[in-house]
């Protein structure tokens, strides 16, 4: 076996602004080595493109007349709402929730977190087809409300809010959770010796402290309820005005006009995007509060 | 053991947390500050924990007055909330979206004060506490001084019957501390309860405290006023903190044989059996020649180990039997060229040793 000589890398070229930036900041060399540097650029691609063909291709002149050609405000209205609506609920049943995974414990507690969260891998198709079975006329839930109080769900803008509270609410309950879990004790301790009760504690102390993730967590759930798709269309189908939100309105378009598809697209993009920037605080730079 | 007075707190108790074991009985009365001073990790926290109903005892009973706190046996618990204490805790924890306002008036409107009455109680103890130009800053906007001045008025806007001071001053720097302590101490008159003051500091105690309790490893080792402790220290601990030699030894009339090794000279007293003998550092003199005979009656051979300048003077640490630290002057070190390594001679006389008996504390 023939051994190389083992030699340092010779001189290479450091440009006067390199040198400039190495002695301000310190640090050895920046460049990124071409084995991750190709498939970085490959990655950045595959997710700029297409948005920049939906930017490109859009009918930018005739906007107004192509949302127009649709039910788009109908539409748009209905996912509004709804995504508030089940944001709301979410809020109200599903803070409380993450409370009690947070700070109690009882037999089968990370049996029910786990279940809890399920929703959150579960294919939404999945979700609706379970709330399908539980709330239709024939469900087993369904069939009580539907013979003792007349109440038919599927098919309804119930259904819409129930569906999309259904995939959305586990984005809240796992964030509020987290903030319930990593918040500072030792204040609740002090209310406590102050004379607070559990629940005064938890509305004046643990509240307002985890207010920043409760934030964070509400408008995900948001977003992730206003973009809802296949557990809403399995569970409350599709009827103009009645259940057709968004996303679904911009799948059907894609079928008779493409032009209104795109508009449609365009106006969820430009919702994603004021979402992000509202939420830049607490995701975009690295942990969340 | 003690006994606390009708009005008083009484805690006799034991209470268990992981392997770590808090045994005490102690007694406060009406209007006493009872000062706990002790080592980290030697239950001061714990036991105010208890008293507070963070921590549930495992065994005995803590009670207020009339009212039972907390009874193993029985089975009774009052729950933090239900118990009538202001607690001001050693980082003092705000609530950091309050104002100083809102803080002071949480605890009357928790205990179930109208708004309005909250508000005005909450008002009569931020002015008191000298805090109106502050009432509407957060507790980020605060100096240290100021965040413990807002704590105690948190604490006793309640309307507490029984104070738990965890620390006060230990998040204080030294500048601000005098003051403060000077401020405390008038607070803490006016306060009618019985109170309890964790501290480590055995300045602190003697200016704030009426009676000392000295808690080591979870067991009181050593009771009484506080100038008692700092003059007669019963554990090597307390001795190192008022900057004293402690030894224990066996009296015999006028002469204690030290459990370290050596012998000294007291004053005859006709004492006998396990004492302490406590020495202050600046007593001592140190020789670099044997010394002629004088009328002190101790006299020992010693090696320095260690010099450390304190302010105005060095410390000396000797190894002899027994060793000491001792006081002198920088130009003492200077003239005798003291380094570690000299052989020296040190003397003490007899009437500068106090001794006193054992007590059943043990110097560890």
């Amino acid at each position: 076996m023939v051994m190389r000589s083992l030699r340092p890398a010779g001189p290479s070229r450091l440009t006067a602004r390199e040198r400039a930036r190495r002695a301000a900041r310190g640090g050895a060399s920046r460049s990124v080595p071409a084995p991750l540097l190709v498939p970085a650029l490959i990655a950045i691609l595959f997710l700029l493109l297409p948005l920049a063909g939906l930017l490109i291709r859009a009918p930018w002149g005739r906007l107004g007349a192509a949302l127009s050609g649709t039910d788009a405000t109908q539409a748009l209205t209905l996912s509004l709402w709804t995504a508030t609506v089940s944001t709301a609920i979410s809020l109200v049943i599903g803070v409380p929730l993450a409370w009690v995974l947070a700070r109690s414990s009882f037999p089968g507690q990370r049996l029910l977190r786990a279940l809890v969260t399920l929703p959150l891998v579960l294919p939404p198709v999945v979700g609706g087809v379970a709330l399908l079975l539980a709330f239709s006329r024939t469900g087993i839930v369904g069939r009580y409300l539907d013979s003792w109080f007349g109440l038919t769900i599927p098919f309804t803008p119930l259904a819409v809010v129930m569906a999309e509270t259904f995939v959305a609410m586990p984005f809240l309950i796992i964030t509020v959770e987290g903030a319930f879990r990593s918040a500072d004790q030792g204040f609740e301790e002090a209310a406590a010796t102050l004379g607070a009760k559990r629940l005064t504690v938890f509305r004046r102390i643990t509240l307002p402290m985890v207010a920043p993730s409760l934030g964070a967590g509400a408008v995900l759930c948001w977003a992730r309820a206003l973009g809802e798709f296949g557990a809403t269309i399995t569970f409350a189908g599709s009827f103009p005005g009645q259940t057709e939100t968004m996303p679904i309105a911009v799948y059907y378009a894609l079928e008779n006009d493409p032009d209104a598809a795109i508009a449609l697209s365009l106006v969820l993009l430009v919702v994603s995007v004021a979402v992000l920037v509202s939420l830049r605080d607490q995701w975009l730079r690295g942990s969340p509060a | 053991m003690t006994h606390g007075g009708s009005g008083g707190l009484v805690v006799d108790a034991e209470v268990r947390r992981g392997s770590f074991t808090l045994e005490v009985s102690l007694a406060a009365a009406p209007g006493q500050v009872l000062g706990l001073l002790g080592p980290n990790g030697a239950g001061k926290s714990t036991l105010l924990s208890a008293v507070a109903g963070l921590t549930p005892v495992s065994a005995g009973r803590i009670t207020l007055a009339s009212t039972v706190f907390d009874d193993a046996e029985q089975g009774t618990f009052v729950e933090a909330s239900g118990r009538p204490i202001g607690f001001v805790f050693q980082n003092y924890r705000l609530f950091p979206h309050m104002s100083v306002a809102e803080n002071v008036a949480f605890s009357p409107r928790a205990r179930g004060q109208g708004k309005q009455a909250a508000r005005s109680a909450a008002s009569y103890w931020v002015d008191r506490l000298r805090l109106t130009d502050l009432a509407d800053r957060k507790p980020g906007q605060l100096s240290g001084g100021q965040a413990q001045r807002v704590a105690l008025a948190r604490a006793l806007a309640g309307q507490p019957s029984l104070l738990l001071l965890d620390e006060p001053l230990s998040a204080l720097d030294a500048g601000t501390r005098l003051d403060v302590q000077a401020e405390l101490k008038r607070h803490l008159s006016d306060f009618a309860g019985p109170c309890l003051l964790v501290t480590h500091d055995p300045l602190e105690a003697l200016v704030l405290a009426d009676q000392m309790v000295v808690l080591e490893g979870g067991r009181i080792v050593q009771e009484g006023t506080p100038a008692l402790i700092a003059r007669q220290p019963g554990t090597d601990y307390v001795a190192k903190l008022v900057g004293l030699n402690l030894y224990a030894g066996r009296a015999d009339d006028d002469t204690v044989a030290l459990a370290e090794g050596g012998t000294f000279v007291i004053p005859d007293h006709g004492q006998h059996g396990d004492v302490f003998v406590a020495v202050r550092p600046s007593a001592i003199v140190v020789s670099t020649q044997p010394p002629l005979p004088s009328s002190a009656r101790n006299t020992w051979q010693a090696k320095i180990s260690g010099l450390t300048l304190l302010a105005d003077r060095v410390r000396l640490d000797l190894d002899g039997q027994p060793p000491a630290l001792v006081d002198v002057t920088p130009a003492a070190v200077a003239e005798l060229s003291l380094d570690p390594g000299s052989q020296v001679w040190l003397t003490v006389k007899a009437t500068d040793l106090e001794v006193y008996p054992h007590n059943g504390a043990q110097a560890s």
